[in-house]
């Protein structure tokens, strides 16, 4: 794309101006689909209660999302009194933003991705430490104490479950070799004998795959770990005092995170934007030179969407004891073990193998 | 051009905050604009080419250390008026560390001007840093040249993180606490006993 | 413990189990109903909205009695009466505040002459708190237009009064 602006443009505003289009035709289908996610996140979970979900809002309710942005967007803004200001509006600020940025660095396909750094991991480490400040801030700026005692809580779950996370990704790393997600994608084709592309079905990496699962559901506080907006102890956590426009920009911010878990999920773990099987019609529409690999990166995530959607639906809330000891005593020990595993077999195979 | 233009936002952003943060009379915004302050040093080590460094800045300091230092400020409750009536006592001490810093800029500038230190004697870096991504640069390394420094770094880390649990960490006697893992563990029939005694006979306990 | 059961704690064997279980149940037949498309139906006794009725000739049945304003238990009803011309009781003032009713009924059991009723529309939401403090002009104009269906009603719980 740059190649289109460089005529008429320095090499370096060029650059400047595809990134940003980049970024916009990244951005806005990212909204729109956590526009949908919620709507199809109401249905599942109506579904597995017996009941209908949004179905009065345009065809099968389709449209119910909008509907309700639309109500937020038209209500006052409260700011309570006793708040501060400026942290309490720029809070929901920061949550939606750190659930964008981390999009920069997600494949699409063999050539769409924003930013194909070498450090792509890393920065999606970075950004999600980062969604913690969201919520702290909200809980401190609105001077109540429910949602301080919620921030509290938010705060310690992202940062032990980070620990988590960051062990699986290392043995994700360590097996493709890079912290770039293209190449860990591209890692991945013919991972398993030779045809499924999936690090999942690796047997040193399923556990792996099932923690990194549970802890991104952790991370972005969905149902049986979101202790954070447990509305039977803190009315809605740290929302609480949130009204309008600050209140959907959370809820955006929240959505996207699941999305963003969904799409690291597939990328890490099912093959990203390969398809299923290392089979060459599967990854052009047949006759054409058309790549399927969006397609395949969005029925991963969906699949990865249900799942999460599934498990709200299933679970109940756990206690927050539990949660920390899960994080700490369970998680931790059996990733750092893998960690060990992994790369005792990749020193074994890879890099000093028997016999050479 | 645009790298110019982010090198001037990104230093003066990190001047700014670096000021705020000592100026701000909430320590809440003091913690915050140090966070502004790592974030923009973060943004002035990639300009550098030094993206590692830089990841590693926002995920440790911004993402644990400062969201640890927020925690405990945040619960904090603070006298102001004491706090104000401590500065006195401290500005001696405050103004010595100041002077001893000033000293120390005027020296390295000097030390700049003079001209670069001599590096022609050294080898020239092993891995070419243009052909070799950041990580493994570093870790070929921190795993070969430097691997007892590290090893010994890290070692270190270890003694004080156990110190800090063993120093902290107090044994209550007569506390009954939960053991989840038993309790989950527990089935019907490690508790019940199912008899079918004879009437009036009872059961043996 | 037995090995089995580390094997079933580590591969989450109970949590797959309850996600069996909701998953069969993400397939079943929907227990609720299409609402505003789709009713249950009422009991003749369902007490909803309330609303004056008039005789077959027009004449409005209600004799200001006032034996509902004094059963109400929420004292939502204001009755203020005065001879008609023609020399009969009648109300110049029949006031129910609908947001004080609790639909207890007792209005309509106290009545004479089935003048107030509860009648079977519970779709009456407003948008401010004035539209439910409802007038006689309100109450007879309800009887009016729900009158076929309460007089069936009434019809239908007869034998068991």
């Amino acid at each position: 794309m740059i190649s289109w602006f460089t005529p008429a443009l320095p090499y370096g505003w060029a650059y400047f101006i595809a990134t940003i289009i980049d970024i916009l035709v990244i951005a806005l289908p990212v909204m729109l689909a956590v526009a949908m996610i919620i709507y199809v996140d109401r249905k599942i979970w109506a579904a597995m209660a017996l009941r209908r979900g949004p179905n009065v809002v345009g065809p099968f309710g389709l449209l119910q999302s909008f509907a309700d942005g639309a109500k937020v967007f038209l209500q006052e803004t409260i700011i309570p009194a006793a708040a501060n200001r400026g942290l309490f509006l720029i809070a929901p600020i920061i949550t939606f933003t750190v659930a964008l940025i981390a999009w920069a660095v997600i494949p699409f396909s063999s050539f769409s991705v924003v930013a194909n750094i070498n450090v792509g991991l890393l920065y999606i480490l970075a950004a999600s430490s980062l969604g913690v400040y969201g919520v702290i801030l909200a809980g401190w700026a609105s001077n109540s104490k429910y949602p301080f005692y919620s921030a509290i809580r938010a705060a310690a779950q992202m940062v032990s479950y980070e620990v988590a996370i960051g062990f699986v990704l290392i043995s994700v790393v360590m097996w493709a070799g890079s912290f770039n997600l293209q190449t860990i994608v591209l890692a991945q084709k013919g991972e398993v004998l030779g045809f499924i592309n999936a690090n999942i079905f690796n047997p040193l990496l399923f556990p792996m795959g099932i923690v990194f699962l549970i802890s991104s559901m952790a991370e972005t506080s969905r149902t049986p770990f979101d202790l954070t907006e447990a509305e039977s102890e803190l009315v809605a956590g740290y929302q609480t005092e949130y009204s309008s426009m600050s209140f959907a920009l959370y809820w955006l911010g929240e959505y996207a995170n699941v999305i963003l878990m969904c799409a690291l999920n597939a990328t890490l773990f099912w093959g990203g934007w390969l398809p299923p099987l290392d089979l060459p019609f599967l990854y052009v529409i047949p006759g054409t030179t058309i790549g399927l690999g969006l397609f395949w990166l969005l029925l991963k995530m969906g699949i990865c969407f249900f799942v999460f959607s599934w498990v709200k639906a299933t679970l109940p809330r756990y206690r927050y004891d539990q949660l920390m000891r899960l994080g700490w005593k369970i998680f931790l020990p059996l990733s750092l073990l893998f960690v060990f595993l992994v790369s005792g077999w990749l020193m074994l195979t890879r890099y000093h193998p028997i016999g050479a | 051009m645009i790298q110019t233009l982010a090198f001037y936002l990104f230093a003066i952003m990190v001047c700014l905050s670096g000021l705020l943060t000592i100026t701000a009379r909430n320590p809440v915004h003091s913690v915050l604009w140090l966070i502004l302050a790592f974030f923009n040093a973060a943004g002035l080590m990639l300009l550098l080419g030094a993206e590692f460094i830089a990841m590693l800045l926002v995920i440790v300091y911004v993402g644990a250390v400062a969201v640890l230092f927020l925690f405990v400020v945040m619960m904090l409750d603070i006298d102001f008026s004491e706090l104000r009536a401590g500065v006195a006592r401290y500005a001696i001490f405050g103004f010595a560390l100041a002077a001893a810093m000033a000293v120390e800029i005027v020296v390295a500038v000097g030390a700049w001007e003079a001209g670069p230190i001599q590096t022609a004697g050294r080898a020239a870096p092993t891995p070419d840093p243009a052909a070799v991504p950041n990580i493994q640069a570093l870790g070929t390394l921190l795993y070969t040249k430097y691997l007892f420094v590290f090893e010994g770094a890290g070692l270190v880390l270890l003694v004080a993180m156990i110190g800090a649990i063993v120093l902290t960490h107090r044994n209550r006697g007569g506390v009954r606490k939960q053991n989840i893992a038993y309790q989950n563990r527990r089935r019907p029939q490690d508790a019940t006993r199912m008899t079918n005694p004879p009437v009036g006979q009872g059961v043996e306990l | 413990m037995s090995l089995g059961y580390y094997v079933k704690s580590f591969t989450l064997w109970e949590i797959v189990k309850g996600h069996a279980l909701t998953l069969k149940y993400f397939f079943r037949k929907k227990a609720t109903i299409n609402y505003p498309y789709e009713k249950n139906p009422l009991s003749p006794r369902f007490r909803g909205e309330h609303a004056l009725r008039r005789y077959p000739n027009g004449e409005e049945r209600c004799i200001a009695c006032k034996l509902c304003e004094a059963v109400c238990p929420a004292q939502a009803i204001t009755i203020e009466a005065e001879p008609r011309d023609d020399g009969s009781r009648r109300t110049t003032r029949y006031d129910i505040d609908m947001t004080k009713c609790i639909f207890c009924g007792f209005c309509q059991e106290a009545c004479p002459v089935d003048a107030i009723v509860e009648g079977p529309n519970f779709e009456y939401s407003t948008e401010t708190r004035e539209e439910l403090i409802y007038d006689k002009g309100k109450l007879l104009d309800n009887g009016d237009r729900w009158e076929r269906a309460i007089a069936a009603n009434l019809a239908a719980d007869a034998p068991y009064r």
